[in-house]
């Protein structure tokens, strides 16, 4: 074997090899002191380490993701156990949702148990520890500013299926935009990155049936209806910054301003209607600022996400 | 932050090395300190042909549609698929029959609405890509009854599974973090659209088409040309060329 060939062929498919690996003599010293069988044996091992170094994601950041999409999987998973369980009768209360509507978040909640155990596995495959599930306050009571926990903007999501709905749809469109978000920071781990983009859809998935139901609640007039959860023409998908959620939450206690400044910060950003420095709405055939923004979901960062979900997690 | 993608080079430029190994497969093969072990018992044979057998290109006899290479490949990939939506929903919603197979106003607005998404799609990749886009392509679109619901629905359902799993297949060949986060942005709308098919066929089949762990199932890019260019007419067959197996 040449292993100054294994370089070139190296070289022509990534010329930048030897900027990842300092320089070409560096990287040829590595093996100056091998010889014989003791050098082929020793090959593998020296070549894997040092193109890992080169090419290899360093493991902190993939684990950082990862960790970071568990939290997210456990706040989602645990949001719907509780919805479901017997102690809420926010779904399963007469009046609430309807079968459909049970048989459709009894599937979420499987799907996010899901991702949640599929993420501590590849977790602990990469020889890290899952993050301990933190407990919750569904209620988003735990804000920097004056918390107050079991009373949050949420209060009552666990008996008005309107604000369970509102909490739901939220969740899910923030989901997609945090997985969204992290992708780049994946790049360089291909099969993980492609698991994320498999959940990543699956969420977006989700918060389009959640949208369909808030849409139908809201034109059906059903029983119980909250009415003043529900704003504008509530989609599958998210027009400009939309939320579509609105309304002062009435059950007594519940604290913050109203639904819809409790979400924004969700929705924020979702506005955009410029793409790789492309106006979308100046494409040819002219396109309204509504469909300009819903062609594209928009990322939120890590910070920014840590800074949503921080009100539904207990100190 | 402009970016400049090359045109698409000559076909004999579309194999990058003598032995095929294209730079993204390469960064995927070394992401595996596993695979590396087995890169040095291959070189102890054979040599680095030996794993490396040729087969990211294909023969000459494959003269469609060019897609060029790197991510300009990628992103004329999705362009096609692009074409492919919006033909058929432009076709879908500009139908006589469109009124009488969707009779609810709602329906029809989800529709039209997922027409525009889709044309907007088409016409970002376009101008994104200039002068390295391919060509505008002819749909084939003789295997699809347009003339029944169920038959408009069971195809749009078709295309935005298989634009999900397209997308979520791609994204690992993308090299330029801009380029998979604009992806990244077109696929949960995608996502979206699908959920939203399903559930007009059947409602709560939104996510029904998922592996074992509830994720969606990505796609290769050569699976997903082979189930494009039933969709294509005969001049606007996609090559395969250089595209990951």
């Amino acid at each position: 074997m040449n292993l100054q060939n294994i370089f070139s062929e190296i070289e022509n498919v990534d010329p930048e090899v030897y900027d990842r690996m300092d320089t070409r003599r560096s990287a040829m010293k590595q093996f100056a002191n091998l010889s014989g069988k003791a050098a082929l044996a020793a090959m593998p091992l020296a070549l894997g380490s040092m193109f890992k170094k080169a090419y290899g994601q360093t493991p902190t950041d993939v684990l950082d993701v990862l960790q970071f999409a568990l939290l997210l999987e456990q706040l989602e998973a645990r949001f719907y156990i509780v919805g479901l369980s017997a102690t809420s009768t926010a779904i399963t209360g007469a009046g609430n949702a309807t079968p459909a509507g049970i048989a459709a978040f009894t599937k979420i909640r499987d799907h996010e148990i899901a991702h949640r155990e599929y993420l501590k596995t590849v977790i602990v495959s990469l020889g890290a520890t899952p993050g301990v599930e933190p407990a919750f306050d569904f209620t988003a009571g735990n804000t920097t500013v004056s918390p107050n926990i079991g009373n949050g903007p949420f209060k009552g999501f666990d008996t008005n299926y309107d604000i369970f709905l509102a909490v739901s749809q939220t969740l899910e469109d923030t989901g997609v935009r945090a997985y969204k978000g992290q992708a780049g920071r994946l790049i360089n781990n291909k099969p993980i990155l492609t698991a994320a983009l498999n959940i990543h859809s699956v969420e977006a998935r989700h918060a389009s049936h959640v949208r369909q139901l808030r849409r139908s609640r809201f034109q059906s007039n059903a029983p119980n209806l909250f009415l003043p959860a529900y704003t504008g023409n509530i989609k599958p998908w998210v027009e400009q910054a939309q939320s579509n959620i609105s309304g002062n939450n009435p059950v007594p206690g519940a604290g913050g301003a109203s639904f819809g400044a409790a979400v924004q910060p969700n929705y924020n950003g979702e506005e955009l209607a410029n793409q790789l420095t492309i106006n979308i709405q100046g494409l040819s055939g002219g396109f309204d600022i509504n469909a300009a923004t819903a062609s594209f979901d928009e990322p939120l960062t890590k910070l920014q996400v840590q800074g949503l979900v921080k009100p539904f997690i207990l100190p | 932050m402009k970016k400049q993608i090359s045109a698409p080079p000559l076909q004999d430029e579309k194999v990058i090395s003598s032995f095929g190994i294209q730079r993204r497969n390469m960064l995927k093969f070394f992401g595996a300190s596993a695979a590396v072990v087995a890169l040095g018992t291959a070189c102890t044979k054979e040599g680095i042909t030996s794993i490396y057998a040729p087969g990211g290109s294909v023969g000459s006899a494959d003269t469609g549609v060019q897609l060029g290479v790197g991510d300009t490949q990628i992103l004329n990939f999705a362009y096609a698929l692009e074409q492919l939506e919006a033909a058929f929903y432009m076709k879908v919603v500009t139908a006589p029959n469109f009124t009488s197979l969707f009779t609810s106003a709602d329906e029809r607005l989800f529709m039209t609405d997922i027409r525009d998404h889709e044309v907007i799609h088409r016409e970002f990749f376009k101008t994104a890509l200039g002068s390295a886009r391919i060509k505008d392509l002819t749909p084939n679109f003789s295997s699809i009854d347009f003339n029944s619901r169920s038959g408009v629905l069971a195809q749009a359902k078709a295309f935005e599974d298989t634009g999900v799993s397209a997308y979520n297949g791609a994204g690992q060949y993308l090299n330029d973090a801009n380029y998979l986060l604009v992806a990244g942005k077109i696929v949960s709308v995608e996502a979206r659209h699908a959920a939203l098919i399903r559930d007009l066929i059947a409602d709560n089949t939104f996510a029904d088409n998922l592996d074992s762990n509830s994720k969606d199932i990505e796609l290769k890019p050569r699976a997903v040309v082979d189930i494009a260019n039933i969709y294509l007419a005969a001049d606007s067959q996609i090559s395969k060329n250089g595209l990951p197996a």
